[in-house]
């Protein structure tokens, strides 16, 4: 609940901001104090057990210790954002102060999706999290490219709202209530009424066009593309992955009951997001857009949580979304420094930045899913959780040879970093808060996946 | 307590080489520190099996069944040997060679030591794909930083082969750790399993792939004489003299005891794709004019027979895999460093434009023929001893005796093709009209003739007391032979 009002409240702090203080250093360090202070609100509520607010929510919000960790995590990998790219915001336009409140916003709606029990509650969440990216799309004015991908984001995402709006509806004609821990209501022949069945698949189909799943996936490389690159970082990793642990909680606590109802056509989309996202990103020219691309082949991984209804696989989940996160946020760092998105623009990193271009290997080898990084291991979890589940070894070999593929375009940037070279050496100024903020973030990619325990062991206890 | 430290020392060694800066002391840091692990290795290899200085075991992962242990059985002794032997002896010739950014160059070779000891010590199913991968990485950066002019492509191509064939793996072992009993990626628990024919079916084949992509077993063998030829020789001596072992130590380790059935019913489909192989990697090794292609392909041929052996399935078959699994490491690290001498003493690969070295370099052309002559297995070297016991297994194989008698007809057939192109080699580099232009060259160097010496010794000792070799395997193979008979029963 703490992170839930303070963000709230820090998002009309960082609003004003802009007015007391003319400088836009002063801004920064303001929203990356409140950062802090909202992590460390978080992780005190969530170790003492001891909210500083003390609301009824008729229990429309439950937050549970997944919720926590999810929220800490989230909290954590966007204060991690903030300290590698927040300077780069000054480049997008003037208004420096609102794109902190904006972000302050979203992870308000992140808390919420994290921790709903009642349907409404996931729309405002949902709600609260898209319009402030509507705005943050298309932030870069005088662009035509963000003026386009911002319109065509708004479009089409509120036609998917509309959508989810209309399945909230059929569910509650359906079972009377909001609140989806509540047992199903079923007919005589034991069998969920239709318009049950009706509401959650829309619901699913606005789920998965949320979450850049194929195929609702058309807008995702637009909008990555034309939004100005710091936003596309926050978009694709902190605001994906929140909006998957809604999914899979929607889906394993409300509809995981009827579960056989859904489980196929999950797993068709599951195959269908790793082909195109995989198989089309081999064919990119522009680094930017390629990560577009490996962001929707990620999500038919994560879609894997969803798929195996089971606790472990909410626990992959939450590993997922932490290696994930850390290693795109760690590429688009370095990829905003550099003036040339192309493959070629990276050539020859190696020689005049070396730091650099170890961190981003490391970042890359994690998106693959090479071990000893985080990214092995929130694979492997998923993997494991879906064998487990049984009956489905066609859906894991797809799944392994499209990670094979994903190789392909993964280790493209490190061939250009480190095997080739340039003529037109870029110079590239970094600072030294920055250098450390990228080992630090390296750092966490292998102690991840190395002893994923020291994050997860929380969830035992 | 032992494999530990041959785990930590090379890592450690070789994350620490990235930060030198003096140039020059690199080499004698990688090299000292190789030697360091080459003491200890010894020692455990003296050790009996069971002391509980060969095991270690602490908890790493619960949550998913998996533990840090690793321990050392007889094959692992005698592959952590082999390894120990190979880094410093590499090394050693290597030298005075110079390598741009030297200091990354010994580091990833330190790092990819690690990881090939990780492989042969590691007794837990996920800990052992950790290490696979990690051997796996530094050697890929090897081939595409220091290698030839197609490095990019051909190691990106060798890269993208294992991954996909470890990747089946990975499904395979997911698959084992959910039927075992309390969820364990432990060896014993993967031991203790018994599954069904048609279960085993499928997980043979699913982890098989990834072995003989790794060996390499014909038809999945067209990464390697790319791979080799581009590769720095430095990167395949570790390549094909040690790297590959990791795929028949998947065979004995976590194939044969876990699904015994398919890996008997399997045997012949197996046996039947290394004897094609044999003959056709033979065939087109005689067909070479460039050494180190010449040199790759007799090493698929040579690896296609270990794995035979391995499937004829009785003791004489499995005890000379085991031992020829070293002895071959040997010679054809020997053949890669003589291939890298007259490289880059003479500028050239080709037979065609090399020719009577011997009246000029008298002391190379006495190496290159006693190596020679192991990679043919001629009596007293040591590869004589492990081929005899593996044809002796493979003559008595566990399959109708028609096909035991056409395998070991053309295996027996690659032996001799291997007599054809490698002394034809000897005769084409060494013997003939004396290329006038190569007169000026000097003979081998001191570094050069320490590393082949050893080399040398080593060929001799096994070759004249091959027990010494033997006595180490065999409580091993007596241990895997039992698997065998319990199929018959």
């Amino acid at each position: 609940m703490n992170a839930l009002i303070i963000s709230a409240l820090l998002g009309v702090v960082m609003m004003f901001s802009g007015i007391i203080f003319k400088k836009n250093a002063s801004i920064r360090y303001l929203a990356i104090a409140g950062m802090m202070l909202l992590w460390v609100a978080n992780a005190w509520e969530m170790c003492t057990a001891n909210p500083l607010f003390n609301i009824d929510t008729k229990g429309m919000i439950d937050v549970d210790r997944f919720s926590y960790l999810f929220i800490s995590i989230a909290i954590a990998a966007t204060l991690i954002y903030f300290l590698l790219s927040a300077k780069d915001m000054e480049k997008v336009g003037v208004n420096y102060a609102e794109y902190f409140s904006l972000i302050f916003f979203i992870t308000c709606g992140i808390a919420l999706v994290a921790s709903f029990k009642s349907l409404l509650i996931l729309f405002i969440g949902i709600e609260i999290i898209s319009i402030p990216l509507y705005i943050l799309t298309g932030s870069d004015k005088r662009n035509l490219k963000s003026n386009e991908a911002s319109l065509k984001y708004f479009l089409l995402g509120s036609f998917s709202t509309g959508l989810m709006l209309m399945g909230i509806t059929f569910i509650y004609g359906a079972q009377g209530t909001f609140n989806i821990t509540q047992p199903l209501v079923r007919d005589a022949a034991d069998k969920v009424p239709m318009l049950f069945t009706a509401g959650m698949l829309l619901m699913l189909f606005s789920m998965a066009f949320k979450v850049s799943a194929a195929p609702f996936h058309f807008w995702t490389p637009d909008v990555y593309d034309g939004a100005p690159s710091v936003f596309t970082s926050f978009m694709a990793t902190i605001v994906k992955a929140a909006l998957f642990i809604a999914f899979v909680r929607l889906f394993n606590e409300g509809f995981g009951e009827i579960e056989h109802q859904w489980k196929m056509l999950v797993g068709i989309i599951i195959a269908i997001t790793l082909f195109v996202g995989n198989i089309t990103a081999v064919f990119q020219q522009s680094v930017k857009r390629m990560l577009a691309y490996s962001s929707i082949a990620q999500a038919g991984f994560m879609l894997f949580a969803v798929y195996a209804v089971t606790a472990e696989s909410k626990e992959g989940l939450l590993l997922y979304a932490a290696a994930y996160s850390l290693a795109t946020i760690g590429i688009f760092a370095v990829l905003i420094k550099l003036n040339d998105y192309t493959f070629d623009g990276f050539n020859g990193l190696a020689k005049t930045q070396p730091l650099l271009a170890g961190v981003t290997t490391i970042c890359l080898l994690s998106l693959a899913g090479i071990p000893l990084t985080a990214g092995f291991l929130s694979k492997f979890y998923m993997l494991k959780n879906t064998l487990s589940a049984g009956n489905n070894l066609w859906l894991v070999i797809f799944a392994v040879l499209m990670a094979a593929v994903s190789v392909f375009y993964y280790f493209r940037v490190i061939q250009a970093m480190y095997f080739k070279d340039t003529d037109t050496p870029q110079t590239i100024n970094v600072s030294l808060p920055f250098k450390i903020t990228l080992v630090v973030v390296a750092a966490l990619i292998i102690i991840l996946g190395i002893m994923p325990g020291l994050v997860l062991q929380y969830l035992y206890f | 307590m032992i494999p530990i430290l041959l785990i930590t020392i090379p890592l450690v060694a070789g994350l620490l080489s990235f930060f030198l800066k003096n140039e020059g002391m690199e080499r004698s840091w990688a090299l000292g520190m190789a030697t360091i692990t080459l003491a200890i290795a010894v020692i455990g290899v003296t050790i009996p099996d069971g002391n509980a200085l060969l095991q270690h075991t602490c908890t790493w992962l619960p949550a998913l069944g998996s533990d840090f242990s690793v321990g050392m059985d007889g094959m692992g002794k005698l592959l952590v040997l082999l390894t120990a032997l190979a880094f410093p002896i590499i090394f050693t010739t290597i030298f005075k060679s110079t390598y741009k950014k030297a200091n990354n160059f010994f580091g990833l070779m330190l790092l990819g030591q690690a990881g090939l000891m990780g492989v042969f010590v590691a007794t837990d199913a996920l800990l052992f794909y950790f290490f696979w991968e990690l051997a796996l990485i530094p050697m890929y950066f090897l081939c595409s930083q220091w290698g030839g002019e197609n490095r990019i492509r051909v190691s990106f191509k060798f890269f993208i082969y294992t991954f996909i064939g470890s990747l089946l793996m990975l499904i395979g072992l997911l698959w084992l750790q959910s039927k075992t009993a309390t969820h364990s990626f432990s060896l014993q628990s993967f031991y203790a399993l018994k599954l069904s024919a048609k279960e085993q079916s499928g997980l043979f084949w699913l982890m098989f792939i990834a072995f003989a992509i790794k060996m390499p077993i014909f038809p999945l063998h067209t990464w390697q004489p790319d791979a080799y030829e581009q590769s720095p020789t430095a990167v395949t001596m570790v390549l094909s003299g040690v790297m590959v072992k990791m795929g028949l130590l998947g065979i004995i380790r976590w194939l044969l005891p876990v699904m015994p059935i398919a890996f008997h019913a399997w045997g012949d489909v197996v046996m039947s794709l290394s004897v094609v192989g044999i003959v056709y990697a033979s065939l087109i090794a005689i067909r070479q004019d460039d050494i180190k292609r010449l040199v790759a392909y007799s090493s698929i041929a040579h690896i296609g027979l270990m794995c035979m052996a391995l499937f004829s399935e009785n003791l004489s078959g499995v005890q000379g895999a085991l031992v020829q699994m070293f002895n071959h490491g040997i010679n054809i690290i020997g053949l890669w460093i003589m291939v890298d001498i007259i490289e880059k003493r003479f500028g050239t690969r080709k037979m065609s434009e090399l020719g009577g070295l011997a009246k000029h370099h008298p002391v190379m052309a006495i190496f290159f023929v006693l190596i020679a002559f192991a990679n043919i297995a001629l009596p007293l070297t040591n590869a004589f001893p492990g081929e005899f016991l593996m044809f002796n297994g493979v003559i008595n194989a566990q399959t109708s005796p028609l096909y035991a008698i056409l395998f070991t007809v053309f295996a027996g057939m690659g032996i001799i093709l291997g007599a054809v192109y490698t002394l034809n080699m000897v005769r084409k580099i060494f013997f003939g009209e004396v290329n006038a232009v190569y007169q000026q060259q000097t003979d081998l160097k001191l570094h050069e003739q320490i590393g082949l010496g050893v080399i040398v010794i080593l060929i001799l000792i096994t070759g004249f007391f091959p027990q010494l070799l033997l006595n180490i395997t065999e409580p091993f193979a007596n241990t895997v032979t039992t698997a065998f008979v319990k199929i018959k029963s």
